[in-house]
């Protein structure tokens, strides 16, 4: 019934990008992007609706996209998280948004009113049954990578979207983190390096320190709206102040970015561009752009990105010079003048041995492999840091920080508060992110109430607040008055995340025409982790049994064949409560077993100290 | 071994002292972060995650918190039941809080005439007195063991730290 214990577990890499998404593997030992049945690598990260319900994505999405350019969703990565009035001038955009902007943006479309969670969802969808069919079986898991300057709440979406997609993240990756794994591995590099990603819509800067099997990233920053998107809308805007064109329908609009977009491209090996297109009106255009004029209307664009990488370095309190490799990632980097920029902010000729749109996907895809327990002795550590402050309001609207930003994760901090009022019973917490003194110019992550406080004189009260950031770079916040002990926590799923509930009601919803098949899926899912967690215990009884007594090791003994009892059954909530049952009867295994090897990493220091010293 | 009672100097193995071997603490960390880290246990039971987390953060606090030295010296203090008092005692030199306001008065001045020079040339100063005073609260700690004169040495190079996040600001607005 159980699999063996050393099996290879699939896990996969996926990166969500802004234009495009890919997903790869470790295959023999080997990175591999995983390509669709035409042998195409890259998945357009486009999303059609049609009325029926239904979906199309990629390049069949893509091609048609001025066809129907409202039900057609491109770019769907810079809604994630991002509530209408982060958007900018919506006027710009085909789509028809929903609801009052209150919470992350909605748009209308034929198939109904969609989330860019549910947007993203179908795009991993189509990734991870092509992995499944690739890899030939469930996969266990995927490392989904992010732009590492992603807000909390532009995570979490991320995390949401993934799990709609029926994927068990293992891990939310940092881009650049990923990039530096692909190249850094490769290379065996030691020394500091500089990651540049430019995407289609995000921008990351990350300074990483390689050494001895360790990616310690020592400072990241950048702006998770710019990108690619913005140089096509700057050859867009010259098109149509060329032309003298204003006010255009959604289908021309989308007709002259896509044009704007292939000159781009054509400029990147070439001196000029010719730009023709016919309007729906009958109008037509036919312009020549050349890369002198193109590198004028994008250099304050460049400029935009110098700026994060000045603070990044400033940051990791390094200078250029320190600077012994500089990496360049995403599509956006092959422009000739953003090399140019690079190459002269550094001082050195920019890395582009690997290609920069898929060495994100082939980095995730090697992280993913270690973190599904198949890459044995040769391993290497990640030590990753959050890209923004987290913080609490405080009066007058001014922000208390309580983790400052690259802080490395996980992280968790304290920080105590009193009441202002006598006989104050209830607090309220803002919790927002950014590097801003006030309120007003952070994110608003989450808003909550500690009731309960036993009525005391104005200060009196202690209320402790713990922030908690995991390794995902996801926050939890959690409040106690410590007199009392009164206590209230939350996951910061906020202003503009999406419930449990929410997401429960999104999985129902796509899987409404196929009930049984949503069933046998979460039967599937529970048996995959009860054999996984009855293997793991396994295996961690026989290398480390003997640190339990009998009636210890009795206790787990029996929960583990209650779970393998359990198996036989087809309702996957008795498999779920015996796999909650074993979990909890091997906690204090589990912390002897970390005890153990701790000691064991300071004895093995101890030691060497003693040959230094002699 | 990691148990919540150990002091961060003993997490890490190292003598309780303000001066200490970076290399070796570095090292140290890396070492246990290799055995705690979330990602050693991201394949195994809720429960190792858990507790791989609550781990981790514990070590990189720890890291944090004798990596910088004005933590360093704070925590060593409050080991010995000394409060810094960095909130309540406002007493201070009066040619040390005068040379402050010089400081920030020069620091606002380069803000305004976006001269970065200027900036840097306060920064590396600003540095350079930091160590000094880094070097002393080592003499009075380590040495001396003057807890309250070292006290004051941590109020002061709270300062210098304040100092230094408006350098950084000045830079960032001149950025803008």
């Amino acid at each position: 019934m159980s699999t063996a214990p050393h099996q290879h577990r699939l896990a996969v890499g996926i990166d969500l990008g802004t234009t495009n998404s890919l997903v790869a593997s470790v295959r023999n030992g080997i990175s591999v992007v995983l390509n669709d049945e035409h042998g195409r690598a890259m998945l357009p990260s486009v999303v059609r609706y049609f009325a029926d319900g239904s979906a199309i994505v990629g390049d069949a999405a893509q091609a048609l996209q001025s066809e129907d350019p409202a039900n057609t969703i491109v770019s769907v990565k810079r809604f994630m998280g991002r509530g209408l009035s982060d958007v900018g001038d919506i006027s710009q955009l085909p789509y028809l948004f929903a609801g009052e902007g209150q919470g992350m943006v909605q748009l209308r479309t034929v198939a109904g009113v969609r989330s860019p969670v549910e947007i993203s969802a179908e795009i991993l969808k189509v990734l991870r049954i092509r992995a499944e069919a690739s890899l030939g079986g469930d996969l266990v898991g995927a490392v989904i990578t992010v732009p590492a300057y992603f807000d909390d709440a532009q995570r979490q979406a991320t995390k949401d979207a993934a799990k709609l997609a029926g994927i068990n993240v293992l891990r939310l990756l940092n881009e650049p983190t990923a990039a530096a794994i692909a190249y850094g591995l490769d290379n065996a590099s030691e020394g500091v390096y500089a990651v540049y990603d430019l995407g289609g819509g995000t921008f990351d800067i990350s300074i990483l320190r390689l050494s001895r099997g360790v990616f310690e990233v020592l400072a990241a920053n950048g702006d998770s709206a710019l990108g690619g998107d913005d140089f096509d809308q700057r050859i867009y805007c010259w098109i149509l102040e060329k032309n003298q064109l204003s006010a255009l329908n959604p289908k021309d609009t989308r007709l002259l970015l896509t044009m704007a977009r292939a000159a781009k491209e054509q400029l990147t090996e070439h001196d000029e561009a010719r730009i023709t297109a016919v309007l729906s009106s009958g109008e037509v255009v036919d312009n020549v752009l050349t890369l002198a004029e193109f590198e004028s209307m994008s250099k304050n664009l460049i400029q935009r990105t110098l700026q994060p990488l000045r603070r990044a370095l400033r940051d990791a309190k390094l200078s250029v010079d320190d600077v012994k490799g500089v990496v360049m990632v995403g599509g956006a980097t092959r422009m000739p003048q953003v090399q140019r920029a690079v190459g002269e902010f550094f001082g050195q000729t920019p890395l582009t041995n690997l290609d920069p749109d898929k060495v994100v996907a082939l980095g995730a895809a090697i992280q993913a492999n270690l973190l599904a327990g198949n890459q044995g002795g040769d391993d290497w550590l990640l030590l990753d840091v959050i890209p923004l402050s987290l913080g609490l309001e405080t009066v007058g609207g001014l922000v208390e920080k309580i983790i400052p930003r690259n802080s490395t994760i996980p992280t968790a901090r304290a920080q105590e508060f009193t009441t202002y009022k006598d006989g104050q019973t209830a607090m309220s917490l803002h919790v927002v992110q950014g590097e801003r003194e006030l309120v007003a110019d952070c994110r608003s992550l989450a808003k909550f109430e500690l009731r309960g406080i036993p009525p005391m004189v104005a200060g009196a009260a202690r209320i402790r607040v713990t922030f908690q950031v995991d390794a995902d770079g996801l926050l939890s916040v959690m409040a106690r008055e410590m007199s009392s002990g009164v206590e209230a926590a939350i996951e910061v799923k906020p202003s503009y995340g999406l419930s449990d509930a929410e997401i429960a009601r999104m999985l129902q919803d796509s899987t409404q025409h196929a009930k049984d098949d949503m069933q046998a899926r979460a039967l599937r899912e529970q048996q995959t982790e009860a054999n996984q967690l009855i293997d793991a215990v396994r295996h961690a009884l026989d290398l480390d049994g003997e640190l339990l007594d009998q009636s210890q090791r009795a206790q787990i003994d029996a929960q583990i064949d209650a779970l393998a009892d359990a198996l036989s059954s087809q309702d996957h909530m008795v498999i779920k409560r015996a796999i909650t049952a074993l979990n909890e009867a091997t906690v204090s295994f589990a912390q002897l077993r970390m005890d153990k090897s701790v000691k064991r990493a300071l004895a093995g220091k101890n030691i060497s100290d003693l040959e230094i010293k002699q | 071994m990691l148990d919540a009672a150990a002091n961060h100097f003993q997490l890490f193995g190292l003598a309780q002292s303000f001066r200490l071997d970076t290399l070796q603490l570095e090292q140290s960390f890396r070492a246990l972060q290799a055995e705690v880290h979330p990602d050693k246990s991201a394949h195994l039971s809720e429960t190792e995650q858990r507790l791989a987390m609550q781990r981790s953060t514990l070590v990189n606090e720890a890291y944090q918190t004798l990596k910088s030295p004005i933590r360093r010296a704070r925590y060593l203090l409050a080991l010995n039941g000394v409060d810094t008092q960095e909130e309540t005692n406002t007493a201070m030199p009066v040619d040390f809080l005068m040379s402050q306001m010089e400081w920030r008065e020069a620091v606002v001045d380069a803000q305004r005439l976006r001269d970065v020079v200027a900036l840097d040339n306060l920064e590396s100063r600003m540095k350079q007195d930091t160590r000094e005073l880094e070097e002393l609260l080592a003499d009075k700690i380590d040495a001396d063991h003057d807890h309250e004169g070292a006290a004051l040495l941590v109020r002061k190079l709270r300062f210098m730290e304040k100092l230094a996040e408006e350098i950084g600001s000045a830079y960032d607005e001149i950025d803008n």
